[in-house]
């Protein structure tokens, strides 16, 4: 029995103030392998909060976050980044690609800090943009893809390093109705596929798609059952 | 359950880590991606750079074409000449430098070439190429008559236009013969040799073996008519050496100083006093540092405007840049490597910067050494110093900016919308 790839047990984050904000108070949650997640949230519930504490982005003020079964709590700066190059992919909603690279260039980025061998990095860029269907664009330049094409090179660069899990922020929240969808369809099948996916959106019909999912509502986290959307 | 595509094994926490080689690659594709704005940035260190090294250069430049000529006219020679001394009868010259002056300092170490140089008096007596007394133009001049030994005509660098200058033989038979120089050739009107014209020195008889072309030193041998000191002893009463000049090997000037007064007068070399040249070292020292004070004020400053030009443009990039460290922070970057990426693409800007500002600074010592027909000079460390105090410098000025991007927190850094 292998452990779940996220567990939180009343893991906690408050911001330093007067008074203290809790942006995420006391969740629990356990996501597992081949999971696919939605966590839904009016703007200011806490979501981006939890984001950063699962990509090990920010440290939690309390509470247990184990991910593949390591308590991260124990783990300092450099492991933390470590963990993120080796077992998180993210996905955000601006993409974040870098204009003067090439579109296997903005993948094989993601290869440059988990020390990969530079021969096999083309090569296993190239495979990640045909798994998106973008094998055909391995050398255009960011500046010439349309929107959707840029999210599908996002996702790619955050498959390359085949992550324990992939986080996606408001992974469509840039994109019209059309290429959302197309984003979607591909986060589906990579969920047949076995990736462990959470989406973090506003967007219920992004959340509509997902497993399962859970809503923040002032900080505190809830499952909603599957098919019921708030 | 088939095997999953996109999971990765669970082993032991893994580590992030960052190449050599792939840092110099992100590098170089970052300061690559702009060129225009590259070279802009490196410009105040560029000039600044290309400053100092044409400073130092043209300095050094400068500096050796004196001491060049020092050395071949001042530098390498000496002149020795009887002392003042208080004698009881106030008439009697008393000359301590002995007539084979010449013979004892050639066997010096060092001494190229020495030779003796007395004026004649000739008591009124004039010079004139024909015996002839012409009474409608005037063939008698009072041209000075100039006692030599051989060695002279080396030690002063001479050389003859026709003819050839007297040897030892011919100074110790006591000879009459005669060189001219251009000067007094023209006056007696003496131009060619072959014929072997003779001339008069008041009602003696001398034959002129060769005419000079030019000394390099003691330009007063070009007015005269140059008799050998055997002559000048026989026939006009010459009775002592006035001065002895003595060209020696560079940098031998004052050990020489010190021995002539002993080899021409072991028993009281107080008589005779050596004259020598300032000391090279001291020449070219002035000389750069009166160049290079200034010179060297207005490339630091330049250097200063430069590093202070590094660290702003790499600030604005590092504010222009904040997508991709938070990008780079989530990829699995640690402070450290985004500090270290920051650092090493100032380092680089400046490295780059002092490898064309060398460039630039040796080839406008090249250039105006050309224009001024000077050999360019340059110090060999210099070329290799410059790129490194150029990388220096970026490194200094990268510093700030390195730390501002390392204490970017990834999640500010990701809000903010890029391509």
């Amino acid at each position: 029995m292998t452990a779940p790839v996220v567990e939180l047990i009343g893991l906690g984050r408050s911001f330093p103030g007067n008074p203290p904000v809790e942006a995420l108070v006391d969740a629990d949650l356990v996501v597992e392998r081949g999971d696919y997640l939605a966590i839904v949230g009016p703007s200011g519930s806490g979501k981006s909060t939890l984001l950063h504490l699962l990509g090990l982005l920010d440290r939690p003020t309390s509470g247990v976050y184990a991910l593949d079964g390591i308590d991260t709590a124990s783990l300092d700066d450099r492991e933390r980044a470590g963990m993120r190059a080796h077992r998180i992919g993210f996905v955000f909603q601006s993409f974040h690609l870098l204009a003067n690279r090439t579109t296997v260039e903005n993948v094989m980025l993601s290869e440059v800090y988990r020390k990969g061998s530079r021969r096999e990095r083309r090569q296993l860029a190239s495979e990640a943009l045909e798994r998106v269907g973008l094998g055909h664009r391995l050398d255009a330049m960011p500046t010439t893809l349309s929107g959707g094409e840029r999210q599908r090179v996002a996702v790619a660069r955050a498959l390359v390093g085949r992550p324990s899990l992939l986080l996606a922020d408001e992974p469509t929240g840039n994109l019209d109705t059309n290429t959302s969808d197309q984003i979607l369809d591909l986060f589906a099948e990579l969920h047949d596929d076995g990736l462990t996916l959470a989406v973090i959106t506003h967007d219920l019909e992004v959340a509509d798609v997902a497993e399962r999912r859970v809503q923040i509502r002032d900080g505190r986290l809830s499952e909603l059952p599957a098919g019921v959307t708030s | 359950m088939t095997t999953p595509t996109w999971i990765s094994d669970t082993e032991a926490v893994p580590r992030s880590g960052l190449t050599a080689g792939d840092l110099v690659g992100e590098v170089s594709t970052a300061l690559t991606a702009r060129p225009a704005r590259t070279l802009l940035t490196a410009l105040g260190t560029i000039l600044g750079v290309a400053a100092l090294v044409a400073t130092l250069g043209l300095a050094k430049t400068a500096g050796n074409q004196i001491v060049r000529q020092f050395d071949e006219l001042e530098a390498t020679r000496i002149v020795v000449t009887n002392a003042p001394r208080q004698t009881r009868d106030e008439n009697t010259q008393l000359n301590a430098i002995p007539f084979d002056a010449e013979d004892r300092l050639v066997r010096l170490n060092g001494v190229r070439a020495a030779g003796t140089k007395s004026p004649v008096e000739l008591n009124g007596a004039l010079a004139r190429a024909v015996p002839v007394i012409d009474p409608l133009g005037q063939n008698e001049f009072q041209i000075p008559v100039i006692a030599v030994s051989p060695g002279l005509f080396e030690a002063v660098r001479a050389e003859t236009r026709t003819g050839r200058f007297f040897d030892h033989g011919h100074n110790d038979r006591g000879d009459a013969v005669a060189i001219l120089g251009p000067g007094a050739a023209n006056r007696l009107n003496v131009a060619r040799i072959d014929n072997l014209p003779a001339i008069f020195i008041g009602e003696e008889p001398v034959a002129v073996m060769g005419i000079l072309d030019d000394v390099a030193r003691e330009p007063d041998l070009l007015n005269a008519i140059i008799v050998p000191d055997g002559l000048a002893r026989d026939r006009f009463g010459l009775s002592g050496v006035d001065e002895v000049h003595i060209d020696v090997e560079v940098g031998a000037a004052e050990l020489i100083g010190e021995q002539a007064p002993l080899a021409l007068s072991p028993n009281d070399p107080g008589f005779v006093r050596s004259r020598v040249p300032p000391s090279p070292r001291a020449v070219r020292s002035t000389v750069e540092s009166e160049v290079n004070a200034l010179f060297l004020v207005l490339g630091g400053l330049s250097l200063l405007v430069g590093a202070i030009g590094i660290a702003n443009v790499t600030l604005v990039s590092v504010l222009e840049r904040t997508g991709e460290i938070g990008l780079r922070r989530a990829l699995g970057a640690t402070r450290g490597h985004i500090a270290g990426q920051f650092l090493t693409e100032s380092a680089a800007l400046g490295l780059f910067a002092g490898v064309l500002g060398a460039s630039l600074g040796v080839l406008s010592v090249v250039a105006v050494s050309a224009t001024r027909e000077w050999t360019p000079v340059l110090d060999s460390w210099l070329p290799l110093a410059a790129p490194v105090l150029g990388a220096l410098i970026g490194l200094v000025a990268g510093v700030y900016p390195a730390w501002k991007a390392s204490s970017i927190e990834p999640i500010t850094a990701l809000r903010v919308g890029a391509g």
